[in-house]
């Protein structure tokens, strides 16, 4: 069962000095094709989220451990609330992806000093987002999406992650 | 040894009725190549990786998939002793090829992407949850006897 090593892991394609420009690693097209998923995605925004967690808390259990203070049973308010808003930060950053920086500065300081999730659990959701992306995509979700949707996440993850010290 | 539920056996002998070994195959290792395209370097000697689409349509490709999923169907027929089953892999991955065995979680997170885009949402949390439980196991022995 995979758990957060305490080394980072290799295959992180973003340090935090390359995090800042992480997003230039994505082609126009790329980022054409990341924004407009992600639009399909808003009015479903509490299904696909709420999939998304329930997905990550299922594979690992660990990651329920920042859930305490909410009921996380599938289905209830608490985790399509929740997962809605973590789906439209998402939408919402990659409708100007070179913006990111300044896009995700409030929700950097409210990862760093409030909720101060280990990071090594993002790279947990980015995974779960994807499988959920490939299972409601299906064939659309081919390798050059898959690619492009990995490096945002990834991206996403690590400027979250700027913060923390 | 791994403890199985007998729900995590069914969900995992159910995912695995339900693959064409050639057809997911071929999925998995492209994708595997074109969203981690470092992992190239262990496929020289296949032909023409050049591009995504030279990648889905080159046949060694397609051919080596199957042979890995048929490699993880003797990890399925032999679920309580996957370490054991897997030991000659493992020093034919570590010795002869040389494969960083950070590769094979690589693989198998596309090889769960695959499953779930061919599923759609039967791929439940719960089968997803039982399914990557198998992989890691897989994983691990693989990078068993590594040294």
């Amino acid at each position: 069962m995979q758990t957060c090593a305490v080394r980072p892991s290799r295959h992180s394609t973003f340090t935090h000095s390359t995090s800042a420009t992480g997003y230039n690693m994505l082609t126009k097209h790329e980022k054409e094709l990341i924004a407009k998923i992600w639009d399909k995605m808003i009015p479903v925004a509490s299904d696909i989220g709420a999939e998304c967690l329930l997905r990550m808390m299922t594979t690992f259990p660990g990651t329920k451990t920042y859930f305490a203070h909410l009921d996380i049973r599938p289905g209830s308010p608490h985790l399509r609330s929740h997962g809605k808003k973590i789906v439209l930060a998402i939408a919402e950053c990659s409708k100007d992806i070179s913006s990111m920086m300044v896009t995700l500065a409030p929700l950097q300081t409210l990862h760093a000093y409030k909720l101060r999730i280990d990071p090594c659990n993002f790279k947990l959701l980015c995974h779960c987002i994807l499988v959920t992306l490939a299972a409601h995509m299906g064939d659309e979700f081919d390798p050059v999406a898959h690619a492009a949707m990995d490096k945002y996440l990834s991206a996403f993850a690590a400027v979250l992650a700027e913060k923390y010290r | 040894m791994v403890e199985w539920t007998d729900k995590e056996r069914a969900a995992i002998s159910d995912i695995f009725s339900k693959l064409d070994y050639d057809e997911v195959g071929q999925k998995c290792l492209s994708r595997c190549l074109i969203v981690y395209p470092w992992t190239q370097r262990y496929f020289g000697a296949f032909g023409n990786l050049y591009n995504a689409e030279a990648i889905m349509n080159n046949p060694l490709i397609a051919k080596h998939g199957t042979t890995v999923l048929r490699g993880l169907e003797r990890a399925l027929n032999n679920m309580d002793d996957i370490k054991n089953t897997y030991a000659e892999l493992s020093v034919l991955h570590s010795e002869k090829l040389h494969v960083d065995p950070d590769n094979f979680k690589l693989l198998s997170d596309c090889l769960t992407i695959v499953i779930a885009a061919k599923m759609g949402t039967t791929f439940t949390p719960e089968y997803q949850a039982s399914f990557q439980k198998f992989l890691s196991v897989v994983v691990s022995a693989l990078g068993k006897q590594y040294h």
